[in-house]
């Protein structure tokens, strides 16, 4: 799914086609009423038609009020076409994912105990609680926890990885996904959600935006935009009166156009396609946000809980460094230190193999009649006996144990730098000899320091969450330039953690995976399980990341930020197009009375009627003209809020005081010379 | 314009901002309740009344409180003005106000506008002058203050549940901000040469030999509380344009400083109260810039002088000095012009109505803007504030976080009280002119035809609405219609405002104080006032637009055409 996402085009012929069709539905007023400033540019316009018809059948004249009623329809199918070509594009997401949908039969289990006995059941009818067999091959019928047994399952339906996870009752790998197939083995599960509201459902209908639901601050706009609305109307029918006792009368379609304009009805008409092309976005990164509250929250957050392993660090420790006791050449401990890692089959023993390679050129293959001596959690050591020779590598007081060999003080001094640097010291012996010294430590990520800190010139502290001791932690975060970390972290640390900064008045992110990772996901603002977790992790976050990629977060917020932007910036260009609207509307309207009003006439406009058509056509088409910002949304920079505001407020503000003019004016000079106006 | 003209504009202006900040702290400190030098007065006063200052109140008590004590003083001074031929001190034996015009006139003076359909010399005794007036020249200004430490007080901390005790409020006002500043600057007014007497007026024989009735009174405490509170009304008709209101260049210099330093010493004192002086500055400064502009304008439009009379002879560069008096001069008259319509004070020195179309166009349009440049004492610091969260909901998404103004989130329920709150001002302006200049009753009121009788009009409702109580002249305003209609839109643009407001700033005191970082919005720096002013002006002004269009902005290009009306 995440391929084809990226694929989908602005301007895609079948979403369009849809689209435009789409937009014809919605002018139904009882779903329009939905949004206020649209709503109310449809009345008026509904008002000018039938007053437009009047004069055809009277015999008057019909020609002005007929290209006015025109734009204005025009203006309304814009609004409803934008929103229908956001939906569209989740729609074309939805496929994929409702292909995966079909409908099996599931076999439910007569008896727990017994798996030879089933009834099989249309997976649309299986109800919560039921125990149900998947065997090898066959699709997983439903949202559901494993309760017994083992088996590999691809997800790439949902998450677009094509590569098996392992399933298995018990700990944080126990939830599956209806829509996802057992590769090899089987499960008994027991299901867990009811017909029509699995993840795959609830996935479906969040990115086609039909269950779409206002935001807070969609909310919030609304009010404003409508408020707006509101005091235009009043300026507007009082204009009647104004106009009536300086002796002139102003006519329906001139007053219509002169407050369909001064409306805001470039936010109005985008506003709910910004919201689901921020959606969209989401889903394009392969998270599914449970809400657009969600999304709202994330461009908010200022606090990011990080786990250290994964997302700041590679995975594992490698070896680092190597320091030689006095007398003992480099090669030597580097020869040392790779074969006797040979037997060790950890991350931590691979490394070492490739430290040696890369740094010193020496790769040992193991000699025929060698012993292998495996490390084990429990001797703490691994090792090689080969040619009665006995090479060991492994945690110091093992190796010195083992080996039984003196520690010279130089040795211990190197030991305690490394431990006190966070990292780990392993000894390396060869016979009772000791060779040297290795340094284990964490390998931070490249470039993530970078990102911190742009996160910090945003004003998002990070903060990293890791099960190691104070003394590590503090040198990772060092080296990683994370603000904070939170040492030896259980899952009720991280809770607390995010209850203490939400009392500073912090609004909190993390991500989370295991099912005593819950009560934190819960409590945080913005919660990002990962799809590999537990369904209890899954059902506590607001987020669900498909590719259970901790690093996503940062991505996460970006999006939100993206969104709240481009909200922001159409907003601000909208109402800083009103100033130009007056400069044309007004000395046309009372062209007839005052003909010194010619003076405001600054754009040069040709006739009283091409001014207000013109004004008219240009608030129509800007909505359009910005259907592609608004689905592609503005760009975020993580330059801080005072260099965005400056960059952002001189594009939108500035540039919606300033582009309606040239806008209406070439307007003008089209219609004019086409000879229409 | 002059050199000369520009250092005097340039002179006063610098005496306010110099004072503005030591008194801006002075009055935070008041509203904390730290100053109390006057404590045995003000203790005497809380038992007298029975009242506990250190209670906390919540928006509602506190809304409620403001309500009850303006709504009966309104009660009382209808009642005093209808009765004040049975009162004391009426040495002139003057009768009982008309129902509608003691409404009027109480109305008026208990919403801070001070609209006089009368004049004061006439229409009123000298008890209802002091007891009733000038009383409620304090007491409005003390509401409006109060109502504006309420609502700074909600940005100073985390859930709080309590925006003050209003009691405590408005006598620490009275007492410690409103009654000093009115002594000193009555004193200084009284050196100038206002008179402060209860002697009835005099009669004086002119060198022809005729009898002449000079009226006087107790004037210079009234003039002085007049302008300090923004209240306006003056003790004579002719208003501050009256030599025993307001005598010669210093007394004038006096007069305008005192009409605008308390509302920006608010904004310093908002810095103070919300713990971060800046944005204090920030509202200081975008307040400076409009205010400034507009009486670059004004000035320019005036200075230019009337192009029909420049045909007729008359030097151009004496600019217009129609309707102004000469000890003043044009400069003074175009500041004293738009310093009073930025506040709410709408005290004159010269007659708005002789103003060119331009310059007159000026204080209308200030009012409109909801006088928040400084504004009324208080009326203006909460109406700015209203402003600052709605250019925040507007332009603060564009920094990727939703909305917040001092760490407090901006949500569905702020701003639909601030459209509230911000709708009632066309409503009121735009509608009431509509209505009442399509009767015939209101036609009947103006004294010029077109478009200047439309500006006459507007000026009237404007500054009914804006609370400003200033007049265009030339309209006869004691009519039935227009002393209950701009009674009504006194009343509603006082307090159908000021309710929301405090409404809001409930909503926003108990909200979590969010602490800044990198990420928030910034409303202390010069981007700030640039956005906050581009708001104000589009949001706050462009709606009344069409209505200046026909009125003022039609005169000017027909009287540049060669027209009049």
């Amino acid at each position: 799914m995440a391929a084809s996402a990226d694929a989908i085009s602005l301007f895609d012929a079948s979403i369009l086609g849809r689209a435009a069709r789409d937009s014809f539905l919605k002018l139904n007023p009882l779903t329009l009423v939905r949004n206020p400033v649209i709503f109310v540019t449809e009345t008026v316009a509904s008002l000018v038609t039938v007053l437009c018809i009047r004069d055809l059948l009277a015999g008057g004249a019909w020609h002005f009020s007929l290209a006015i009623a025109a734009w204005l329809w025009l203006t309304v199918l814009f609004a409803t076409f934008a929103e229908a070509v956001a939906e569209g594009r989740g729609r074309a997401r939805a496929e994929s994912l409702r292909r995966a949908r079909s409908d099996t039969m599931a076999k439910v289990l007569l008896r727990p105990d017994d798996r030879s006995r089933y009834q099989p059941t249309p997976a649309s009818m299986l109800e919560a609680g039921r125990l149900v067999l998947v065997e090898a091959g066959d699709l997983i019928p439903s949202d559901g926890e494993v309760v017994d047994g083992v088996a590999s399952v691809n997800e790439s339906a949902v998450t677009g990885e094509s590569a098996p996870v392992i399933r298995e009752a018990g700990g944080d790998r126990s939830a599956v996904t209806g829509g996802t197939q057992v590769v090899s083995d089987w499960l008994v599960l027991r299901i867990t959600a009811a017909p029509g509201n699995t993840f795959l459902d609830r996935m479906i209908a969040l990115v086609e935006g039909a269950s779409r639901r206002k935001t807070p601050n969609e909310i919030a706009l609304d009010i404003l935009l409508a408020g707006l609305t509101l005091i235009f109307l009043i300026a507007v029918v009082s204009l009647v009166g104004l106009a009536s006792y300086s002796g002139m009368e102003l006519g329906v379609p001139v007053l219509v156009a002169l407050f369909v304009t001064l409306i805001p009805t470039t936010i109005g008409g985008l506003l709910s396609a910004i919201g689901i092309a921020g959606m969209d976005r989401l889903v394009r990164c392969n998270v599914v946000a449970t809400s657009g509250r969600a999304v709202e929250a994330a461009g908010d957050v200022d606090t990011l809980l990080l786990d250290k392993t994964g997302t700041i660090t590679f995975g594992n420790r490698a070896c680092a460094a190597i320091y030689p006791v006095p007398g003992v050449p480099e090669r030597e401990l580097a020869r040392a230190a790779a074969l006797s890692s040979l037997g060790d089959d950890t991350p931590e023993g691979r490394s070492i193999l490739a430290f040696v390679r890369d740094r010193f050129g020496f790769a040992p293959d193991r000699p025929a009649d060698a012993a292998l001596v495996p490390f084990t959690a429990n001797t703490r050591v691994s090792g090689l006996d080969w040619d009665g020779r006995a090479w060991r590598k492994g945690a110091v007081d093992s190796v010195l144990a083992a080996s039984g060999a003196e520690a010279p003080s130089t040795f211990a001094a190197t030991v305690d730098r490394i431990a006190r640097g966070g990292a780990t010291p392993l000894a390396v012996s060869l016979d009772n000899r000791l060779l040297g010294a290795l340094e284990l430590k964490d390998i931070v990520k490249p470039g993530i320091r970078e990102r911190f800190e742009a996160l910090r010139r945003t004003g998002i502290r990070t903060v990293m969450v890791t099960g190691d001791n104070r003394v590590t932690a503090a040198a990772i975060a060092t080296e990683s330039g994370v603000d904070d970390f939170i040492a030896e972290a259980k899952p009720q640390d991280k809770l607390d953690y995010i209850r203490r900064v939400q009392a500073e008045g912090r609004l909190v992110a993390m991500c989370g995976d295991g099912t005593n990772d819950a009560p934190a996901l819960a409590q945080a603002d913005v919660g990002v399980a990962m799809q590999t977790g537990t369904q209890a992790a899954r059902e506590a976050g607001n987020m669900v990341d498909l590719d259970s990629d901790p690093t996503k977060l940062i991505e996460v917020v970006e999006i939100g930020k993206q969104l709240l932007i481009t909200r922001g910036s159409l907003t601000t260009f909208s109402i800083a197009n009103d100033v130009s609207k007056y400069f044309a509307i007004l000395p046309a309207i009372f062209a007839g009375t005052y003909p010194e009003l010619g003076a405001l006439n600054i754009m040069g406009l040709a006739t009283p009627q091409s001014a207000i058509l013109s004004a008219v056509i240009f608030n129509a088409l800007i909505i359009v003209a910005l259907v592609p910002l608004a689905l592609r949304g503005v760009r975020f920079r993580p330059v801080g809020a005072a260099a965005l505001l400056r960059r952002n407020l001189l594009i939108y503000g500035l540039g919606g005081l300033l582009a309606p003019f040239a806008g209406i004016k070439a307007v003008d000079l089209i219609l004019n010379s086409l000879g229409l106006a | 314009m002059t050199l000369i003209g520009w250092a005097q504009i340039a002179l006063i202006l610098s005496l306010v901002f110099i004072a503005a900040v030591p008194l801006g702290r002075y009055i935070a400190a008041v509203l904390a309740g730290d100053v109390r030098w006057l404590r045995p007065a003000e203790r005497g006063f809380y038992a007298v009344a029975g009242v506990d200052p250190d209670r906390p109140m919540s928006w509602k008590p506190y809304a409620v409180g403001l309500i009850v004590l303006n709504a009966l003083h309104f009660l009382l001074l209808y009642a005093m003005l209808r009765l004040q031929w049975y009162l004391p001190l009426n040495p002139q034996g003057i009768t009982g106000m008309s129902p509608q015009l003691a409404f009027n006139t109480a109305m008026s003076f208990v919403t801070n506008t001070n609209w006089q359909a009368y004049a004061g010399e006439q229409a009123l005794s000298y008890g209802s002058q002091m007891w009733g007036l000038t009383v409620h020249n304090f007491l409005s200004a003390a509401t409006g203050i109060a109502a504006a430490g309420a609502v700074a007080r909600a940005f100073a901390g985390s859930g709080l549940q309590s925006l003050g005790n209003v009691w405590a409020d408005i006598t620490r006002i009275t007492l410690y901000v409103l009654l000093p500043l009115s002594i000193a600057a009555a004193v200084v007014l009284i050196l100038c040469g206002v008179p402060q007497t209860l002697g009835a007026s005099v009669e004086a024989t002119t060198l022809e030999g005729a009898k002449q009735v000079i009226a006087r009174g107790p004037v210079a405490f009234q003039e002085a509380i007049k302008l300090i509170g923004t209240n306006g009304g003056g003790f004579f008709n002719a208003n501050s344009a009256h030599p025993f209101e307001n005598p010669n260049a210093l007394s004038d210099l006096v007069e305008t400083w005192c009409e605008i330093i308390v509302p920006f010493a608010l904004a310093i004192a908002f810095g103070y109260i919300v713990g971060d002086r800046r944005q204090g500055f920030a509202l200081f400064w975008t307040m400076t810039a409009i205010m400034v502009a507009f009486i670059a304008l004004a000035y320019a439009a005036e200075g230019a002088g009337n192009p029909l009379l420049t045909a007729a002879g008359v030097d151009p560069a004496l600019g217009n000095l129609e309707g102004k008096e000469v000890r003043f001069g044009i400069p003074l008259s175009i500041l004293f012009a738009v310093t009073t319509t930025v506040t709410s004070c709408g005290a004159v020195i010269a007659m708005h109505d002789s103003l060119t179309p331009l310059a007159g166009a000026v204080p209308i349009f200030m009012m409109q803007l909801g006088e928040i440049v400084p504004g009324g004492v208080g009326s203006g610091l909460y109406g700015m504030i209203v402003f600052a969260l709605l250019a925040v909901f507007v332009a603060g998404l564009m920094v990727g976080r939703t909305p917040e103004y001092l760490g407090k989130k901006v949500q569905a329920k702020e701003v639909k009280l601030a459209m509230l709150a911000v709708l009632i001002l066309p409503f009121c302006i735009l509608a009431g002119t509509a209505w009442a200049i399509n009767t015939t009753s209101g036609t009947g009121s103006l004294a010029n035809a077109g478009p200047h009788g439309l500006s006459e009009m507007l000026y009237a409702w404007t500054s009914a609405t804006a609370n400003n109580g200033s007049a265009f002249a030339g309209l006869s305003a004691d009519t039935k219609l227009l002393d209950y209609g701009l009674g009504a839109a006194m009343l509603l643009g006082r307090f159908a405002f000021m309710v929301p407001v405090l409404a809001i700033a409930g909503s926003l005191a108990a909200k979590p104080k969010l602490p800044a970082s990198a990420g928030t919005f910034p409303t202390d720096g010069p981007l700030f006032i640039g956005l906050l002013t581009g708001v104000i002006l589009i949001l706050g002004g462009l709606q009344y637009l069409p209505a200046l269009t026909l009125g003022p902005i039609v005169e000017h290009f027909a009287m540049t055409g060669g027209k009049v009306f």
